[in-house]
C-alpha cells in the first residue's frame, strides 16, 4: 500500500488495485477483473440509488481497468451524471473519465456538452477550468461544434481568472488545430496578441502557444504580435535570474516562455522596423553570449535548460539566414557542443548544424568541423548520433571535400548498422555523381559501394551507373576495366555481376585489345557466374551473349552453344528460354549487317530524374511500374519484335480514311526485326526502373547533373533519414485536390491558356499547346506577396495507372520565388494511351515560415491530343454505323447552364479539338464532329453529335469512339462546357 | 506534444496521454512498438530518437520511464525539462514520489498532469501555481467528502 492517499481515499480502489497486483499471472488478473466488471455492473443496474461517492469509486475502478489495457462497455452514463454532481470530487472522476474514454454516442453527447456548458456558465474557475481541460482533452468536432464560439470570450473577457484564461488559450487552440474552420476569428483576435503583454507569466505562457498556431494560418492579422513578442523576451532575457520569482527554472529565467516565443518569431520574416529588429538581435547575442558565461549551477536541468532557449535562437538565426555574423557565431557555438560530454548536446549540435550547413553564410563555417563530424561518424556509441553524423556529412558535402566523405562514408558503411545501411548507401551514391570530376572516381566509388554492402545496392543505384557509363564516352574504357577486375574477385556480389554483365556487353570491345581480358576471357569470366546467378541476371547475361556476339564475331561458335544448351532452350522459366530461342535464332539467321545494327551499341539515355532521387520519392508510395513496362505487357500495343510500334509516318499523317476508327492497320512488317524493337530486348532488363523510360528528345548534358542539384534544405533530410514507408504522411505525399479543383479542370477543357489557379499567395497560369500525342505547357507561378516563398517545388504527380498512361516530364524550377515574382516551370507531356484521370499539380512552399501546399488537376484531358478530321457525310455516316455496338456510345442528355448560342457552341467544339462538319446532319441546327485521338500506343476514332433544343434548353450529345471508356470520358468532359 | 507515455522497467504502462486523436488499436500499437525501443536503449544513450515523422524524448526516473513525443520543429531539451518539472510536481504532491504513488493515485497524477499541460502545450510551468490548484481542489474535496468517508468504508469492506 502506498504511504500517501492525499485527499479522498477511495479505499476500495485501493484494495481492488493491490489485488491485481497481487495477481500471480495475466489469467488470474483477468479473472479478477472479471469479477469486479460483474460487481460494478450489478451495482450499477441495482434498484438501490448510489450515493455519490460509491458512483465515483466504481467509476474511476472502470478507468483504472481501461488504462490497464482492457475494454470498458459500460459505465459511461455513470460518469456523466457525475458531471453534474456538485462535489468538486465527483465532478472531477466524471471529467476524467469522459476524457479518456471518450465515447461518440450522440446522446451522452449531448448530455457532456450541457454538463459542460453549465460549469463553463457558472463563473466557479475551478469548475469552469474542469470544464475547459474537458473540451481540451477530448478536442472533438463536436464539442468545438458546441464551444468554440464561448471560448473566445471567456479567453479575453475581464474579469476571467488567470488560470482560467490559461485553460481557455490552449483549450481554444486545441479545437482550432482539430477543427480550424468551427474557431471564429474576429474582434478578440487583436486581444489575444495583446496578452502577450499579460503580467501574469503563466497566462503569457498559455497564450503564445494559441498565438503561433494561429497566425500560422493568419499571418497578416496577427503580425502585430512580432515587436510584443521581441520585448517580452528582451525583458526575460535581461532579467536577472531571481527577478522571475517562480518562473524562474534552476537559475534560469522562463526557459519555457521563452522557447515558445523565439518559436511564434519564427513565424515571420526577420521584422521589418529597425528599432524591432535592433531590440531581437541583441537578444540573440545576449543568448549567445550567455552560452559562454560559467554555469550558475551544476545541475543538469539548468544546463538543458539554458541551452533549450540557445538552440531554439539558433533556429531563429537560421529561420533569417540573413546574419551573416550571428550564422558564424551560432556556429562555433555548435562546434564546441560537437565535443561535449553531454550525448544529448552533441546529438542537437549535429542536428542543428545540418541546418546551418545549407547557409551560403555559415556553409564554410560548418565545414570546418569536417574531422570532428568524421570522428563522430566512426566513434560515437549511440546509433542515433552517428545518424546524425552522416546527416550533417551529406548536408556538408561539396566538391572540395566531396572525396574525403563519401571514402569516410564507405569506409563507415563497412561497419554501420543494418537499419541504415541502404540510406547510407544511396547517400554516397548521390554524393558521388554529384561532385563527380572525373567519373573513374564516380565509377569506382558505385562498385565498391556494391562490393561492400551489395545488399543494400538498390536497383536504382546499378541503373544509375549504367546510365552514366552508357551516356559518358571517357569513361566506358575505365569502367569496362574495373568491373572486369571486379568481377575477377571469386565471390562477389550479383549486383558487380549485373552491372559487369551490362558494361561488358556494350563496351567490352574496349579492353578486348589486352590479351589478359580478350574476348574468350571476358566470355568465360562472365558465363562462370551465370549458374550461381538469379533469373533476372542470367536473362541480363543472355543479353550480353548476343553481345558479344555482335562484338567478337570469335566467341560466336561458343555463345550459340551456350544458348543450345538444353538448359537455355528448354530452361523452365519462359523468359529465358524465350531469349535463348530469339538470340539462337537472330544469330544464325541475321547477316553481320542487320546483327550490328540491331545490336548497336545502347543510345544515351534520356535525362529525367535520377533515377535514386526518384527512388527516395517512391517509397513513399506504390506503383512502380514504368510506362515502357506496362506497355510491353500489353499485347495489343507492341510486342519484341516492334509489328505493332506506331511508326511516324502513321501517328504525323493519320489520312482520314486509314485510322478514324482506330482500326489501324499495322505498319508494314518489319521483315529483320527493327532496331528499336531489338534495342527493346535490352532494355527490358531495365523495365521495372525509371531508366528506360521514354522520354520526349534528348536533354542537353547539362542537365544531367542539374536533376541532382542538392535537394532543398529540409525535405531531403527528412526523406533520407526515414526511409521506411511512415504512417502519417511524409512530405512526399500530396494532399487530396482542392475542392475546386474539377470545377478549375473544367474551365481548360475547350481552351489551352488562362489562369489556372489564384489566391492571396500565388497565382498559376498555364500556356499550353499540344500536337499528335505530344504536348508542352508552361506553368507560370507568380508569387503576389512581398516576401519570399521558399523551398518552392512544383511536382507532377501521377495517380493511379495514370503513369502508364502519361508521361509528364517537368523541369525543375528555382526553390525561392521573391515577392512580386514568376517563375515559369516547362512540362513535356506524352500521351501514352488512352487516360481519364488527370495528373496532379501539387505545390510546396513555405511562406513566412509556414509551409503551403496545394494540390490542383493539371489540366491536361484525353481531348487534348485530338486531331480534327474532316470527312464527307457518306464517311461520317458509314463510320457513324460501324460503331454501332452499344458499348461505343456515350449519350447525355442535359440542361443548358450557358446561353445556347451557335457561335460559342461552335467555338467550343473547335477548342475541344474535333473538326466540325458542315452539311452533315440534315438539321443544320446540329453539330456534327469527328476527329482522332492521338496516343503511342494506339489511335482511338471519334465521332461526335451535339443536338440543341432551344426550346427546352437542352442538349443532346452522342460520342461514338472505337473504345468504351473513351466515348463516356467524353461525352463527360464536353457535357459541362454547355 | 503529441502523447506523454510513463511506464515501467518492466515495461508496465503507468500513465498515458494523447494529445492527438487517435484510435485505441492505434495506441496500443504505438506504445508497444515505443516501449520496446525505448527499454532496449542503454543507459549513456542520446534522450533523443527518431520514430516514425517524431521526435521521440524519454528520461528515466528511478524505474520509471517518461517518454514524449514531440514534432519536428519542438525543442528536445525543453522537453526533457518539461518531463522534469512533471517530476518535480509530482514529488513535492506525494513527498519523494515512487511509482507506486502513481500506480496507487493515478487520478491524481492526471489531474496533475492537466494543471501542466493542455493540449499538449505547456500551461503554467510555476510549481507553485500548479501545487495550488491541486491543493485548492484537495481542500474542496476533503469539505464535502468527510460526511461520506466512514460509510465509504463500510462499503468497501462489504464489496470484498
Amino acid at each position: 500500500m502506498p504511504a500517501v492517499s492525499k485527499g479522498d481515499g477511495m479505499r476500495g480502489l485501493a484494495v481492488f488495485i493491490s489485488d491485481i497486483r497481487n495477481c500471480k499471472s495475466k489469467e488470474a488478473e483477468i479473472k479478477r477483473i472479471n469479477k469486479e466488471l460483474a460487481n460494478i455492473r450489478s451495482k450499477f443496474k441495482g434498484d438501490k440509488a448510489l450515493d455519490g461517492y460509491s458512483k465515483k469509486k466504481y467509476v474511476c475502478k472502470l478507468l483504472f481497468i481501461f488504462l490497464l489495457g482492457h475494454d470498458i462497455d459500460f459505465g459511461h452514463m455513470e460518469a456523466v451524471n457525475l458531471l453534474s454532481s456538485n462535489k468538486y470530487t465527483e465532478k472531477q472522476i466524471g471529467y476524467l473519465f469522459i476524457s479518456v474514454l471518450v465515447n461518440s454516442n450522440s446522446e451522452l453527447i449531448r448530455l457532456i456538452n450541457n454538463a459542460i456548458k453549465n460549469d463553463l456558465a457558472s463563473r466557479n474557475p475551478t469548475f469552469m477550468c474542469l470544464a475547459l481541460h474537458c473540451i481540451a482533452n477530448v478536442g472533438s468536432r463536436e464539442m468545438g461544434e458546441a464551444f468554440a464560439a464561448d471560448i473566445p470570450r471567456i479567453l479575453v473577457a475581464g474579469d476571467s481568472m488567470d488560470s482560467v484564461k490559461q485553460s481557455a488559450a490552449l483549450c481554444l487552440l486545441r479545437l482550432y488545430k482539430a477543427s480550424p474552420d468551427l474557431v471564429p476569428m474576429g474582434e478578440w483576435t487583436a486581444r489575444v496578441v495583446h496578452l502577450l503583454n499579460d503580467q501574469h507569466m503563466g497566462v503569457v505562457t498559455a497564450a503564445v502557444s494559441l498565438i503561433t498556431c494561429l497566425c500560422k494560418k493568419n499571418p497578416d492579422d496577427f503580425k502585430t504580435c512580432i515587436s510584443l513578442a521581441v520585448s517580452r523576451l528582451s525583458r526575460i532575457v535581461s532579467s536577472a535570474s531571481t527577478d522571475l520569482q517562480d518562473y524562474t527554472y534552476y537559475f534560469v529565467p522562463a526557459p519555457w516562455l521563452s522557447v515558445k516565443l523565439l518559436r511564434l518569431l519564427q513565424c515571420y520574416p526577420p521584422p521589418e522596423d529597425a528599432a524591432v529588429k535592433g531590440r531581437l538581435v541583441e537578444c540573440l547575442e545576449t543568448v549567445l553570449n550567455k552560452a559562454q558565461e560559467p554555469p550558475k549551477s551544476k545541475k543538469v536541468q539548468h544546463s538543458n535548460a539554458k541551452n533549450a532557449i540557445l538552440f531554439e535562437t539558433i533556429s531563429l538565426i537560421i529561420h533569417y539566414d540573413s546574419e551573416p555574423n550571428l550564422l558564424v557565431r551560432a556556429c562555433n557555438q555548435l562546434g564546441q557542443f560537437l565535443q561535449h560530454r553531454e550525448t544529448n548536446l552533441r546529438y542537437l549540435a549535429l542536428e542543428s548544424m545540418c541546418t546551418l550547413a545549407s547557409s551560403e553564410f555559415s556553409h564554410e563555417a560548418v565545414k570546418t568541423h569536417i574531422d570532428t563530424v568524421i570522428n563522430a561518424l566512426k566513434t560515437e556509441r549511440d546509433v542515433s548520433v552517428r545518424q546524425r553524423a552522416a546527416d550533417l556529412l551529406y548536408a556538408m558535402c561539396d566538391r572540395s571535400n566531396a572525396k574525403q566523405i563519401v571514402s569516410e562514408m564507405l569506409r563507415y558503411l563497412e561497419t554501420a548498422d543494418y537499419a541504415i545501411r541502404e540510406e547510407i548507401v544511396l547517400k554516397v551514391a548521390i554524393l558521388a555523381e554529384k561532385y563527380a570530376v572525373d567519373y573513374s572516381w564516380y565509377v569506382d566509388t558505385i562498385l565498391n559501394l556494391i562490393r561492400i554492402a551489395g545488399d543494400y545496392v538498390s536497383e536504382e543505384v546499378w541503373y544509375r551507373v549504367l546510365q552514366i557509363v552508357t551516356n559518358r564516352d571517357d569513361v566506358q574504357g575505365y569502367a569496362a576495366k574495373t568491373v572486369f577486375e571486379a568481377l575477377q574477385a571469386p565471390a562477389c556480389h550479383e549486383n558487380m555481376v549485373k552491372v559487369g554483365g551490362y558494361i561488358l556487353g556494350e563496351f567490352g570491345n574496349l579492353i578486348a585489345g589486352d590479351p589478359r581480358s580478350s574476348p574468350p576471357v571476358q566470355f568465360s569470366l562472365l558465363h562462370s557466374k551465370f549458374h550461381l546467378c538469379s533469373v533476372a541476371t542470367r536473362a541480363l547475361l543472355l543479353s550480353t551473349y548476343i553481345k558479344f556476339i555482335n562484338l567478337f564475331p570469335e566467341t560466336k561458335a561458343t555463345i550459340q552453344g551456350v544458348l543450345r544448351a538444353g538448359s537455355q532452350l528448354r530452361n523452365a522459366d519462359v523468359e529465358l528460354q524465350q531469349r535463348a530461342v530469339e538470340y539462337l535464332t537472330l544469330s544464325s539467321v541475321a547477316s553481320t549487317d542487320v546483327l550490328a545494327t540491331v545490336l548497336e551499341e545502347m543510345p544515351p539515355f534520356p535525362e529525367r530524374e535520377s533515377s535514386i532521387l526518384a527512388k527516395l520519392k517512391r517509397k513513399k508510395g506504390p506503383g512502380a511500374g514504368s510506362a515502357l513496362d506496362d506497355s510491353r505487357r500489353d499485347p495489343s500495343s507492341n510486342d519484341i519484335n516492334g509489328g505493332v510500334e506506331p511508326t511516324p509516318s502513321t501517328v504525323s499523317t493519320p489520312s482520314p480514311s486509314a485510322d478514324l476508327l482506330g482500326l489501324r492497320a499495322a505498319p508494314p512488317p518489319a521483315a529483320p526485326p527493327a532496331t528499336s524493337g531489338a534495342g527493346n530486348l535490352l532494355v527490358d532488363v531495365f523495365s521495372d526502373g525509371p531508366a528506360a523510360q521514354p522520354s520526349l528528345g534528348p536533354t542537353p548534358e547539362e542537365a544531367f547533373l542539374s536533376e541532382l542539384e542538392p535537394p532543398a534544405p529540409e525535405s531531403p533530410m527528412a526523406l533520407l533519414a526515414d526511409p521506411a514507408p511512415a504512417a502519417d504522411p511524409g512530405p512526399e505525399d500530396i494532399g487530396p485536390p482542392i475542392p475546386e479543383a474539377d470545377e478549375l479542370l473544367n474551365k481548360f477543357v475547350c481552351k489551352n491558356n488562362g489562369v489556372l489557379f489564384e489566391n492571396q499567395l500565388l497565382q498559376i497560369g498555364v500556356k499550353s499547346e499540344f500536337r499528335q500525342n505530344l504536348g508542352r505547357m508552361y506553368l507560370f507561378y507568380g508569387n503576389k506577396t512581398s516576401v519570399q516563398f521558399q523551398n518552392f517545388s512544383p511536382t507532377v504527380v501521377h495517380p493511379g495507372d495514370l503513369q502508364t498512361q502519361l508521361a509528364v516530364q517537368t523541369k525543375r524550377v528555382a526553390a525561392q520565388v521573391d515577392g512580386g515574382a514568376q517563375v515559369q516551370q516547362v512540362l513535356n507531356i506524352e500521351c501514352l494511351r488512352d487516360f481519364l484521370t488527370p495528373p496532379l499539380l501539387s505545390v510546396r512552399f513555405r511562406y513566412g515560415g509556414a509551409p503551403q501546399s496545394l494540390t490542383l488537376k493539371l489540366p491536361v484531358t484525353i481531348n487534348k491530343f485530338f486531331q480534327p478530321t474532316e470527312m464527307a457525310a457518306q464517311d461520317f455516316f458509314q463510320r457513324w454505323k460501324q460503331l454501332s455496338l452499344p458499348q461505343q456510345e456515350a449519350q447525355k442528355i442535359f440542361k443548358a447552364n450557358h446561353p445556347m448560342d451557335a457561335e460559342v457552341t461552335k467555338a467550343k467544339l473547335l477548342g475541344f479539338g474535333s473538326a466540325l462538319l458542315d452539311n452533315v446532319d440534315p438539321n443544320p441546327e446540329n453539330f456534327v464532329g469527328a476527329g482522332i485521338i492521338q496516343t503511342k500506343a494506339l489511335q482511338v476514332g471519334c465521332l461526335l453529335r451535339l443536338e440543341p433544343n432551344a426550346q427546352a434548353q437542352m442538349y443532346r450529345l452522342t460520342l461514338r469512339t472505337s473504345k468504351e471508356p473513351v466515348s463516356r470520358h467524353l461525352c463527360e468532359l464536353l457535357a459541362q462546357q454547355f | 506534444m503529441q502523447f506523454m507515455l510513463l511506464f515501467s522497467r518492466q515495461g508496465k504502462l503507468r500513465l498515458q496521454k494523447w494529445y492527438v486523436p487517435l484510435s485505441d488499436k492505434e495506441k496500443k500499437k504505438i506504445t508497444r512498438e515505443l516501449v520496446q525501443t525505448v527499454l532496449a536503449r542503454k543507459p549513456k544513450m542520446c534522450s533523443f530518437l527518431e520514430w516514425r515523422d517524431l521526435k521521440i524524448v524519454y528520461k528515466r526516473y528511478a524505474s520509471l520511464y517518461f517518454c514524449c513525443a514531440i514534432e519536428d520543429q519542438d525543442n528536445e531539451l525543453i522537453t526533457l525539462e518539461i518531463i522534469h518539472r512533471y517530476v518535480e510536481l509530482l514529488d513535492k504532491y506525494f513527498g519523494s514520489v515512487c511509482e507506486l504513488d502513481i500506480i496507487f493515485n493515478f487520478e491524481k497524477a492526471y489531474f496533475i498532469l492537466d494543471e501542466f499541460l493542455l493540449g499538449g502545450e505547456v500551461q503554467e510551468t510555476s510549481k507553485k501555481n500548479v501545487l495550488k490548484a491541486i491543493e485548492q481542489a484537495d481542500l474542496l474535496q476533503e469539505k464535502t467528502e468527510n460526511m461520506y468517508h466512514s460509510k465509504s468504508f463500510m462499503g468497501c469492506k462489504k464489496a470484498y
